[in-house]
């Protein structure tokens, strides 16, 4: 069962304010100036503001916000964040792959930007049914 | 410089406990925008049967990123931090982190493997409380990239 698409908008500040939450200040995440000598295009969105968001769309697909007993990604292309006030936007798909007999969901998840995916092996288990 | 692979299955002790604030969830929740009343509100977090504010489920990210210095700063490890790339992360919940949780960090290397001229470290983190219930296990694989 493939579950609605969900989409989030990152733009700088979104960035700024998530390096502030969470304590990840790499500059990386905030500088065109660093990113592009690590041979980036450009400042880059930190990979778990990314799986934070997604994670959003998994409570919200399980109708509970304290429902994930088990979520993992693997990181496999950066999302570049342009400095205007449009930002990007992350696309983020599932399929239900299984449910267990205890009543676990387990969802394959798909997070795209600009059509490309930037996740990969992203799985969550919740403990609702959807 | 290249990781020592002894190092694999070795744990470090204990992290000082960290304090889960309800503002600082609530300021966590905020940054992800995550409206959920019970991310926010104690009251609604309490009608799920929970006795403070619910942690989103990235969260743990903010005390164990702060643990992993122990190992980014073992000159023994010798992880060159300015070539590390995030891999993969994954955390396996017990129960949720709430608000007013006492938690510790138990770092543990778990694998270090090399492939084509790059280093992969997977770390496992046990976050308990103080009292020593597990809370939930977080993985995360870094990439020391080879030098070009």
């Amino acid at each position: 069962m493939e579950l609605p698409t969900q989409t989030f908008r990152v733009t700088r500040a979104d960035l700024v304010r998530y390096a502030g939450a969470s304590g990840d200040f790499n500059p990386i995440h905030w500088s065109d100036r660093t990113a592009t000598k690590v041979g980036l295009p450009g400042v880059i969105a930190h990979g778990m503001f990314t799986m934070a968001l997604v994670g959003r769309a998994v409570t919200t697909w399980a109708g509970a916000p304290d429902a994930v007993v088990d979520y993992g990604v693997r990181f496999t292309r950066p999302v570049v964040v342009p400095d205007d006030d449009e930002g990007t936007e992350i696309v983020v798909t599932a399929v239900v792959r299984e449910v267990t007999e205890d009543g676990l969901t387990r969802l394959d998840v798909t997070a795209t930007c600009l059509g490309e995916k930037v996740l990969s092996q992203a799985r969550a288990t919740v403990r609702t049914a959807i | 410089m290249s990781l020592d692979h002894s190092f694999v299955g070795r744990s470090y002790p204990p992290t000082a406990p960290y304090q889960v604030g309800r503002e600082k969830i609530r300021e966590f929740a905020t940054a992800i925008g995550a409206t959920d009343p019970a991310y926010h509100d104690p009251e609604a977090a309490r009608s799920l049967g929970h006795s403070d504010v619910v942690a989103p489920p990235t969260f743990p990210m903010v005390l164990t990123m702060a643990a992993s210095r122990q190992l980014i700063e073992d000159p023994a490890l010798g992880i060159d931090y300015t070539r590390v790339v995030h891999g993969d992360q994954r955390f396996a919940y017990t129960r949720p982190v709430v608000a007013g949780d006492e938690l510790v960090c138990v770092n543990t290397v778990e694998d270090i493997t090399s492939r084509g001229g790059h280093e992969f470290l997977t770390t496992r983190t046990d976050v308990r409380t103080t009292a020593g219930e597990q809370v939930v296990a977080v993985w995360s694989k870094l990439v020391v990239r080879g030098e070009a």
